[in-house]
């Protein structure tokens, strides 16, 4: 339904157009195809598993990258103290951010689209509690909540369960700290939308109020939801890097991009630049590409801005 | 305009009471107070006396009025690891985290709005185009990465600036400040400008687009029609209207602050609430955390509420209702 | 003063670029009020864009002259051009609920503009700013000066507005829909002052507008556009009483005529325009299938008595009372079975709440509804399963809202046939849906494709065919027609009248155009600030309304006066 709806047409025909003539869109959309498929493969194309003890050996620790003198053929980017491979270990850790960051936007968008579409549809009480409760999450910013909610689980979860949890508390917290953005544009939205003659004939011809919702509005707010969706994602990596950066996310055995550029943080200092600089270079790049996406998308829904 | 600002007043109350329910509520179920207060040899029986001393065994309302009601007389209790009254441990560390934000959302103003102004203004320049790509990456830098990128660029390779802690600082009653020192100052910089740094692009970037939004506006054409100069269409005309909405979210903003100093905080070891808060999750020191909580609640709603009285000093719809 | 000579404007985009202005020529005169006419998409507003230096940044002069005065306007720089706007040229918009900066006084928006033209002390500025709004009509005008836009009225705005275009002594002002948003007595009004400034002050105007009546009213001279091209241009009396192009004839016969009631609008084909072939077998295909459903007879009966709706308005300060508004205050109203009632009011009258107090949108807070003399249960109370759901239906103002853009003219259409149970299958209930198509005047085609690809016209056909698919006793008509342009206007009325006839539909038709209404309707009914005014035959109330309201209503309207016994 949506794939031939106005979203697609539009993707058809100005959207393509816009992309074909944007190059920062391009290459952000290239860099984030070429990333999240080299994070998604990365147990086939990365060079070794950096999970597995038997597959590196001290010997090989702290190889510069091939450019760079003293470079192994062996590790395209160098090794870090434990002689990882630091591709690899990237590739692994880029799988593990972007998964944590995909779930965790993927709930804070059900809970929030759902929460937000009853709210601005219903009105009344409902909506009130809603937005109170999104005031109060507005009022513990999204680092707070995320930081609370590790806190609390290693409060009342024993020592190991944590340890095992770990993926899907930092989930949970950065879901959490990210359904407002969703629960408040669908709801905004909801209130534009709900008013148009369009959902009044629905109401008046008596439609059941969740096809009003799902099959009648839900259409009309994909793009300012998308957007959001994107803006989001790219949070979610961030807040995800810094969590693991604060050593409350996740563990040294599995690291994420995050955890990469803490461990290379002990590094600052000395020569091996490539185990700090290299992840967070991927990261950054990562990120900005998503927001680049995002910033394109945001024009195209918004063509004043154009 | 009263009824305005009465709404938001109960509004903020009820965030507050929220707020002090959740942290009342981590305190009671996340961990035992008792098993973390007392050692193994402690007796059952003292167990159950201290309970009873401390009004655990009351009803839960009970509990609650109390700890809101200790709250509001500034008694925040005590932390589990330290057991020194948690009041004194924030107030000690207040000054620091103060400095830091009101620095950074400073250096994120005076020159967010300005920029957000120029490149609304002149949205295909080319100064424009690479500022907005600048704020582009800088959105997309997590804050922590800015600061290994400062410490390593003014830290560790030019030598110029110091990399961690407060500097020189002074003390005013109980105020321990670091803005009257040089040295002091030199170590606010790049803290500050770490923490301004993120800030800095949502501001401008949210100028950007208001004032792009406020360009098109019809009162902005028909102030250009009838010949106003430029120069009071720009700054007197459309940033009035743009500042409006800039105000109320860079009042949300502030909790992006204060969020971020902990991240700030940690990478400086600048020894403010942020760094603190940091340990006391890192040692399940519940009370620390829950009054953390309480407290930067009460910042937030403290600063939206001057927002909302600063809307309606600037807006007169708000302000003047009766009609002509 | 302005002379213009083969304007073109040229607008580039990705497929190269539009001709939106071709070659238009036209004169203003000093004191004259300059009439520019068409309908959507004619070019109108572009014209006066090219003028003021004000074309958005794709737009440019392709070619043409434009003289004001001596002046050449085209080879003036930005920063002379911004010079002379104001001091020579100015400008009013359609709305002014969003022309003036909320934010400052009118007084600092016309000490503003004074000084930006004129070398004088602030106090000077003040009192021609002051004496200004008086001459403008805005009594005690050196208090209210002090006041904010939003402290004003709709009408006294636009006053407001136009004083801030006079107070530098324009020779030209150009109007862009002046009148538009405003109610018809307000209108009234707006269009004495204009005709009063052109005189004794001698500005010309450029009067930009799609409302003929308001060009009848008070232009001059008028110009008559179509897709950026000149068609006809002349004195108005001329131009409008004896029309020469096809196009004028047409545009002349499609404007609904206050002073007496025809059957039908007769639209002359125009040249180049076609008319969907309507293919006998399938219209007959969906009109067997409505007389199946409705039956021969004609359709229910509303009666409506002691409607009363309030909204809850916002307490006045800390523990004040609400401020309640009253939308509809005890209506009682019938409409006769198989008949048109036609419901008129100005904005905030409370008429689009009565519709939707029938339709189920509105609670009323009292009153009782029937329909063929069985209780209608109102919004909280009608169940969606309620029979009335079907019966009654309802065609929106906006055909750009009231069709949901994400979805295709086929599953928009067999909505109501498969929520009402009508028809279990869906091949014949997608035939029926295009047959459907075709009795409202659309290609079958049309069912394959999205809102979006669709005009306004073609938009409220759809509209229409979607109310019918209902099988409804009672449809509510909702301004259907007052975001159309005129001559498909006449279409859509045209259309309703064909089809309330066929099914003997029972029609609530509402409008704030009392031509529209008196074309349309059987009966008639007056509402003012939720008060029913007057009700009755819609004949004799044109021949001499009763209550003094409608009197005035109608003789504000304005109407076209230049007869010509062809049309």
């Amino acid at each position: 339904m949506p794939e031939t709806g106005k979203m697609a047409r539009l993707v058809r025909s100005e959207g393509v157009w816009l992309f074909s003539r944007s190059p920062s869109a391009i290459l952000a959309a290239i860099a984030t195809v070429l990333i999240v498929l080299g994070a998604l493969f990365a147990p086939w194309i990365a060079p070794t598993n950096p999970y597995d003890l038997a597959s590196f050996s001290l010997f090989d620790g702290l190889l510069p990258p091939v450019w760079a003198d003293g470079g192994d053929a062996r590790f395209l980017l160098g090794t870090d103290d434990q002689g990882r491979d630091m591709l690899s270990s990237i590739l692994y850790g880029a799988r593990l951010s972007l998964s944590i960051a995909a779930m965790a936007m993927a709930v804070a968008l059900v809970l929030g689209v759902g929460l937000g579409l009853a709210a601005g549809y219903f009105g009344g009480r409902l909506d009130a509690i809603v937005m109170r409760i999104a005031d109060v999450q507005l009022a513990l910013p999204a680092i707070l909540t995320a930081l609370l909610i590790d806190g609390i689980s290693r409060g009342i979860l024993p020592r190991a369960l944590h340890d095992d949890l770990r993926v899907a508390v930092i989930t949970l917290a950065i879901a959490l700290s990210l359904w407002v953005n969703f629960a408040r544009t669908a709801r905004a939205s909801v209130f534009v939308e709900r008013n148009k003659d369009y959902v009044q004939a629905a109401i008046m011809m008596g439609q059941h109020p969740l096809r009003i919702m799902f099959r009648h509005i839900l259409p009309n707010i994909v793009g300012p939801l998308l957007v959001i969706a994107t803006v989001d994602l790219a949070s979610a990596i961030l807040l995800e890097a810094t969590l693991s950066f604060l050593g409350v996310g996740l563990p040294a055995n599995a690291p994420s991009l995050g955890t990469l550029i803490r461990i290379g943080m002990q590094y600052l200092l000395s020569g091996e630049w490539w185990i700090l600089w290299i992840p967070t270079v991927f990261l950054v790049v990562l990120v900005v590409a998503i927001n680049l996406l995002g910033d394109f998308l945001r024009d195209l829904f918004n063509p004043g801005m154009r | 305009m009263a009824g305005f600002i009465l709404k938001r007043l109960v509004q903020s109350v009820f965030v507050m009471l929220a707020v002090a329910f959740l942290a009342f509520s981590l305190f009671t179920f996340v961990g035992d107070p008792i098993s973390q207060m007392t050692g193994v040899e402690t007796s059952l029986q003292d167990q159950a006396r201290l309970r009873e001393e401390l009004g655990l065994n009351d009803p839960f309302v009970v509990q609650f009025m109390r700890f809101t009601g200790d709250m509001l007389q500034g008694d925040f209790g005590y932390s589990f690891r330290t057991r020194e009254p948690i009041g004194a441990m924030l107030l000690s560390r207040l000054p620091a985290t103060l400095e830091l934000g009101v620095v950074a959302l400073v250096i994120s103003l005076v020159v967010g709005i300005p920029a957000g102004i120029y490149t609304a203004l002149r949205p295909r320049g080319l100064v424009s185009q690479s500022i907005l790509i600048g704020t582009l990456i800088g959105v997309s830098i997590p804050t922590f990465v800015i600061g290994i990128l400062l410490i390593f660029l003014f830290g560790v390779q030019l030598g110029w600036l110091p990399t961690f802690g407060r500097g020189g600082t002074v003390q005013i009653g109980w105020w321990r400040s670091s803005l009257f020192t040089g040295d002091g100052w030199r170590s606010l910089v790049l803290p500050s400008l770490t923490l301004g740094l993120f800030q800095l692009t949502l501001t401008m970037r949210l100028v950007r687009a208001q004032m792009m939004e406020v360009m098109r506006t019809d009162h902005i054409r028909f102030a250009i029609a009838r010949g106003v100069p430029w120069r009071s269409i720009r700054y007197r005309h459309a940033l009035s209207n743009t500042l409006i909405p800039v105000i109320t979210i860079i009042g949300l903003q502030f909790g992006g602050v204060i969020a971020f100093s902990i991240v700030t905080e940690s990478v400086f070891q600048w020894p403010g609430m942020g760094l603190l808060f940091l340990e006391s999750i890192r040692f399940v020191d519940i009370p620390v955390m829950s009054v953390y909580l309480v407290v930067i609640a009460f910042f937030f709603v403290v600063i939206n509420l001057l927002v909302d009285l600063l809307y309606v000093a600037i807006d007169p719809r708000l302000r003047v209702r009766e009609s002509a | 003063m302005l002379d213009v000579q083969g304007l073109t404007v040229r607008f580039r985009d990705r497929h190269g670029a539009t001709t939106a202005v071709e070659n238009v020529s036209m004169q203003v005169a000093k004191g004259e009020i300059h009439g520019l006419v068409g309908e959507s998409g004619a070019g109108k507003s572009t014209i006066g864009a090219a003028i003021m230096g004000l074309l958005p940044a794709a737009g440019e002069i392709a070619s043409g002259t434009l003289t004001l005065g001596e002046t050449d306007l085209r080879a003036l720089t930005p920063a002379e051009a911004h010079r002379l706007r104001g001091k020579r040229v100015s400008m009013i918009f359609q709305d002014p609920q969003t022309s003036l900066n909320p934010l400052m006084t009118i007084e600092s928006q016309l000490i503003e503009t004074i000084l930006a033209h004129e070398n004088m002390s602030i106090d000077a500025a003040r009192t021609r700013a002051i004496a200004l709004l008086e001459e403008i009509g805005i009594a005690n005008a050196a208090a209210r000066i002090r006041a904010y836009p939003h402290q004003f009225s709709g009408g006294m705005r636009q006053r407001v507005v136009i004083a801030l275009a006079l107070c530098t002594n324009p020779e030209l002002i150009i109007a862009d829909e002046p009148t538009t948003a405003l109610d018809v007595a307000v209108q009234a009004q707006v269009l004495v002052l204009i005709r009063r400034l052109a005189q004794t002050r001698g500005v010309g105007f450029i009067l930009i507008t799609h409302d003929i009546g308001v060009i009848a009213q008070i232009s001059d001279r008028v110009t008559v556009l179509r897709g950026g091209k000149v068609i006809e241009q002349g004195p108005t009396p001329r131009v409008l009483g004896q029309p020469e192009h096809p196009y004028t004839k047409a545009l002349m016969a499609a404007v609904p005529r206050l002073d007496r009631r025809m059957d039908r609008f007769h639209l002359p084909r125009i040249a180049g325009e076609t008319e969907a072939p309507a293919h006998r077998a399938t219209t007959r295909e969906a009109e067997d299938w409505l007389m199946a459903g409705t039956g021969t007879g004609p359709g229910p009966a509303l009666d409506l008595s002691g409607i009363t709706v309030r909204f809850r308005g916002e307490r006045r300060g800390l523990f004040g009372p609400r401020a309640d508004f009253t939308a509809l205050d005890d209506v009682s109203l019938s409409v006769r079975p198989g008949t048109v009632m036609g419901l008129v009011g100005e904005s905030g009258s409370g008429k689009s709440t009565l519709a939707k107090v029938i339709a189920a949108l509105v609670q009323p807070a009292a009153g009782e509804m029937r329909l063929d003399g069985m209780i209608l249960p109102p919004m909280r109370a009608r169940h969606r399963s309620d029979p009335s759901r079907r019966l009654v239906q309802m065609v929106f103002q906006d055909p750009y809202s009231s069709l949901n853009s994400r979805h295709r003219v086929i599953d928009i259409l067999s909505e109501p046939l498969w929520l009402y149970g009508l028809e279990p299958d869906a091949g014949r209930r997608d035939r029926l849906a295009r047959a459907m198509l075709a009795l409202v005047g659309l290609d079958a085609t049309a069912a394959d494709r999205y809102p979006h690809q669709f005009s306004g016209g073609q938009r409220q056909r759809i509209a229409v065919a979607r109310a019918l698919l209902s099988r409804p006793g009672l449809l509510l008509c909702d301004e259907p027609t007052s975001a159309l342009d005129v001559s498909i206007q006449a279409q859509i009325l045209n259309l309703l009248k064909d089809m309330q006839a066929r099914f003997g539909l029972t029609v609530l038709f509402i409008s704030h155009n009392l031509a529209v209404v008196r074309q349309m309707s059987d009966d008639i009914a007056v509402l003012k600030d939720g008060l029913l005014l007057e009700t009755g035959l819609s004949e004799t109330f044109f021949a001499g309304p009763r209550a003094a309201y409608a009197r005035d209503l109608l003789a504000q309207t304005p109407t076209v006066r230049f007869d010509h016994p062809a049309a």
